[in-house]
């Protein structure tokens, strides 16, 4: 038998970046809210505590900061007719667990989104016909604008510590950030951090081939940095401990770092930990939403009544909650109709590594997660693709966060593969390889899409997230053009050897090897109830009082790293909550 | 060495901690007799297995030292403690699999694309694996593969690796891989788990581990000169 609590404000879903930043500007309008979050308390002290955090094997080889795959994970299958099978241990992508969520163990790679990529299928269609756009291909538009977004952008640059260089403020050029960087309202709160010397070589071959390398936009601090919640964050010492660790020296930005401490002031506020939701209620005619089912760290099952549900955990995580819940018409790839679960998308990698003699010093254990050098001649819609037949594109850079050896030692093509030859090889490389990536965007179809598996459980019994997903030529065609491009910049470093890792036509996708935890779409936004799961606002058009805020709302793929979108759309998403929503709860866009 | 003598202080200290842990798996290797009271050097107290049988330790003993030799370029797997290490990962969840989503059904033979799947857990590869091998080896040549030459050793160990050997009971790749990978691992975790020892790993490729602070290092083109540091303060 359930408890059934008192009624709050509102609950929130999850506690990373889109929960945290929906719990503070939800208590900022007054509002008494609870946020769940499934995994344990955790915070930079004492679970990235100098020294035991600087341990690999336990925290990127093991996982500790990652998802829990024992107790839930998701099915995955190539095609609408196959099986799927369980994604048993974490590799390909590694979604977050426990308070701050992926935003803890995260990089700090913080990019905003191209203009043109919030209305992709609109912007496509005008430059290069509608037959363009190749059949299956279900890219949308996302129904807001850069200018609508780019306050929030800036205020949440403000609040990660943000370090970079501004190409354009207020139409005015101000520095050599990325000359295809749309305007900007204001600069980075802080410079860009040094380049380390792999960047320093990326910066000088790019220039050579003719294109416009910047430094990236990193959300780990280049100097002390206070943000507009009184929050104090400490230069980054380049230690090369971020992706899969929590920052020992508080400079890479987190919620359980940036926003926590504040919210934690707010007697509104309270987060409970180890509160795994199952469902969220609707009333007896399904249009609104009563609260949330969840069970806590004993095993009970209890319901928290609240007037607002925002659902906010990791991008599968909330596809899998409205479906659990009933929320919104699923996906049905044969007929195209529902949209819960459509347009499921991902990230479309190529990696080259460079190999160097004894005279050039990588050091790739100095590093900073957000922190390298790019290029954005090949993202985008920054070149031509008409000759070129493909949609998407992809920033290429050297973004060394910090390779240890265990994961990330890499050895020119032909090396032995153990024994006495390996050992020389592992000696000769280490700290004279750098590894440049592009970073390529992967389009929305048809066929590539979310439900719910029909055989495997979660450790509460129900059903698992069923991915649907492959490569498509569209993709193939862009990571291979662009690769080329990429292989041009690693020539003019004149390298003693290279190694070129790129999908071949046909290649499967491969759930085996790292590629990045971008997984996208599933609940996305649009202007058409028939064609997406969310209005522009991030509003079920199904259940008014229920929110669905997260990557999860990106209709395609995009070239760059997704958060620093999730951070605009959420502050987007409570503005329209704040100053419209509270005054006349509703739906916010009539169908 | 003030930092050795502390070391082997906290090794010994954890040897003990974990030592009454899995009772059941010490039975009959003779542990429950080692003096696990008397702070002597490890050299004069070498690590008693608790998860591998004294076979299935020869195997893993024999295995790391040809797949990491010891040699002009420095110690290998088995100077580095790589069989310690195994054998202390087979006892936390990671060896038990409880990592990771392990409920049926199974397909063994899926796509590899699919990645693991496989109803073993780490301590059932070594388990099953070790003896399906030396099974074979027995079969083959007359002895188990610890007896064997090293250069015979060599090539069984390349064979693995291609999936060219048929050892009934499991994949050979899968015997392979996950002996590799843990190898790998314990020649460059951090000493606390019971491997580089001495930072040999670390050593080798010029890891500075624990250091941690590169702030005047950034963007300079030149050898880092300090030599590693790992968590508990050890020195390389």
């Amino acid at each position: 038998m359930a408890t059934t609590l008192k009624p709050v404000n509102a609950v929130v879903v999850g506690f990373g970046w889109a929960g945290a930043i929906l719990a503070k500007e939800l208590t900022e309008a007054g509002l008494q809210v609870v946020a769940l979050e499934r995994g344990p308390y955790q915070d930079t002290y004492p679970d990235g505590a100098y020294p035991n955090t600087l341990d690999e094997l336990t925290y990127n080889s093991r996982g500790k900061l990652f998802q829990d795959l024992s107790r839930s994970t998701v099915t995955v299958r190539h095609g609408i007719d196959d099986t799927a099978l369980p994604y048993r241990q974490l590799s390909a992508f590694l979604p977050g667990n426990g308070v701050g969520g992926a935003g803890l163990h995260w990089s700090g790679v913080h990019f905003r989104i191209m203009p043109e990529e919030l209305r992709l299928r609109s912007h496509y269609e005008e430059r290069y016909g509608k037959g363009f756009i190749p059949e299956g291909m279900t890219i949308q538009d996302y129904g807001v604008s850069y200018e609508e977004l780019e306050p929030h952008f800036d205020f949440a640059e403000k609040v990660f510590g943000t370090s970079g260089t501004a190409y354009k403020v207020k139409g005015q050029v101000v520095g050599d950030g990325n000359p295809f960087a749309p305007d900007r309202s204001d600069g980075f709160p802080l410079p860009a951090l040094k380049d380390v010397h792999s960047a320093h070589l990326f910066r000088k071959a790019a220039e050579e081939v003719g294109m416009h390398p910047y430094a990236m936009p990193a959300a780990n601090a280049s100097g002390p940095w206070t943000n507009p919640y009184g929050v104090q964050m400490g230069p980054c010492n380049f230690c090369g401990f971020c992706s899969g660790y929590a920052c020992y020296m508080y400079s890479k930005a987190s919620p359980n770092l940036n926003i926590l401490p504040a919210l934690k002031q707010s007697e509104l506020f309270e987060l409970r930990v180890n509160s795994n939701v199952l469902r969220v209620n609707l009333d007896s005619d399904g249009k609104r939403a009563t609260g949330v089912t969840y069970v806590d760290a004993q095993g009970r099952e209890i319901v928290q009544p609240a007037d607002l549900v925002i659902v906010s955990a990791f991008q599968f995580h909330n596809v899998h909650l409205m479906l659990l819940s009933g929320i919104g018409k699923p996906y049905d790839p044969r007929t195209g109709e529902g949209v819960v679960g459509k347009n499921f998308a991902y990230q479309n990698m190529a990696t080259i590594k460079a190999f160097f003699d004894r005279d050039v010093h990588t050091n790739p254990f100095i590093g900073t997660g957000g922190g390298g050098v790019a290029v954005d001649d090949f993202n985008s819609d920054n070149f031509d693709h008409g000759p070129l037949g493909f949609v998407g594109g992809s920033p290429f850079w050297v973004n060394q966060a910090g390779s240890k050896p265990i994961r990330g030692l890499s050895l020119p093509p032909g090396s032995p593969t153990w024994g006495s030859g390996w050992k020389q090889a592992a000696r000769d490389a280490y700290t004279h390889t750098l590894s440049m990536d592009a970073h390529g965007s992967n389009m929305s179809y048809r066929d590539n899409y979310l439900d719910l598996d029909p055989t495997y459980k979660d450790a509460y019994g129900q059903p698992l997230l069923r991915m649907t997903f492959d490569w498509k030529e569209n993709e193939y065609k862009m990571t291979r053009y662009v690769t080329e491009q990429m292989r041009k910049i690693a020539g003019a470093m004149n390298p003693k050897a290279i190694a070129v890792h790129v999908k071949n036509f046909g290649d499967r996708f491969d759930t085996r090897a790292y590629q990045t935890t971008h997984l996208l779409g599933g609940a996305i936004m649009g202007s058409d109830p028939k064609t997406s799961a969310v209005n522009r606002y991030l509003q079920s058009w199904d259940v008014h009082n229920v929110f669905v805020i997260g990557a999860s709302a990106f209709p395609q793929g995009t070239g760059y790293n997704p958060t620093g979108l999730v951070a605009a759309l959420a502050y987007w998403s409570a503005k329209a909550i704040r100053e419209q929503y509270l005054k006349n709860p509703g739906p916010l866009v009539q169908a | 060495m003030p930092d050795d003598k502390a070391f082997n202080g906290r090794r010994d200290f954890l040897r003990k901690t974990l030592a009454v842990i899995p009772a059941i798996t010490v039975a009959g290797y003779g542990v429950a007799t080692t003096a696990f009271g008397q702070a002597a050097p490890a050299a004069q107290n070498p690590y008693q297995p608790r998860f591998f049988s004294a076979a299935e330790w020869a195997f893993v003993n024999a295995a790391v030292a040809r797949l990491i030799p010891s040699d002009a370029n420095g110690p290998g797997a088995v100077e580095a403690g790589v069989p310690e290490f195994i054998d202390r990962q087979l006892e936390t969840a990671y060896g038990h699999g409880n990592l990771w989503y392990m409920q049926a059904p199974f397909a063994a033979d899926a796509a590899p694309q699919f990645g693991h799947q496989s109803k073993l857990v780490p301590r059932d590869i070594y388990r099953i694996g070790i003896a399906a091998l030396d099974r074979w080896c027995k079969g083959q040549h007359g002895k188990t593969f610890a007896e064997l030459e090293p250069a015979a050793q060599d090539d069984l160990l390349h064979q693995l690796e291609g999936g060219r050997i048929d050892l009934q009971d499991l994949p050979s790749v899968l015997l392979f891989s996950q002996l590799w990978q843990n190898t790998r691992e314990g020649f460059f975790a951090d000493p606390i788990h019971g491997g580089n020892r001495g930072l040999a790993g670390w050593k080798l490729v010029g890891f500075p581990g624990a250091r941690a602070d590169f702030m005047d290092w950034v963007d300079r083109n030149e050898k880092y000169p300090f030599p590693p540091v790992s968590i508990s303060g050890e020195r390389g």
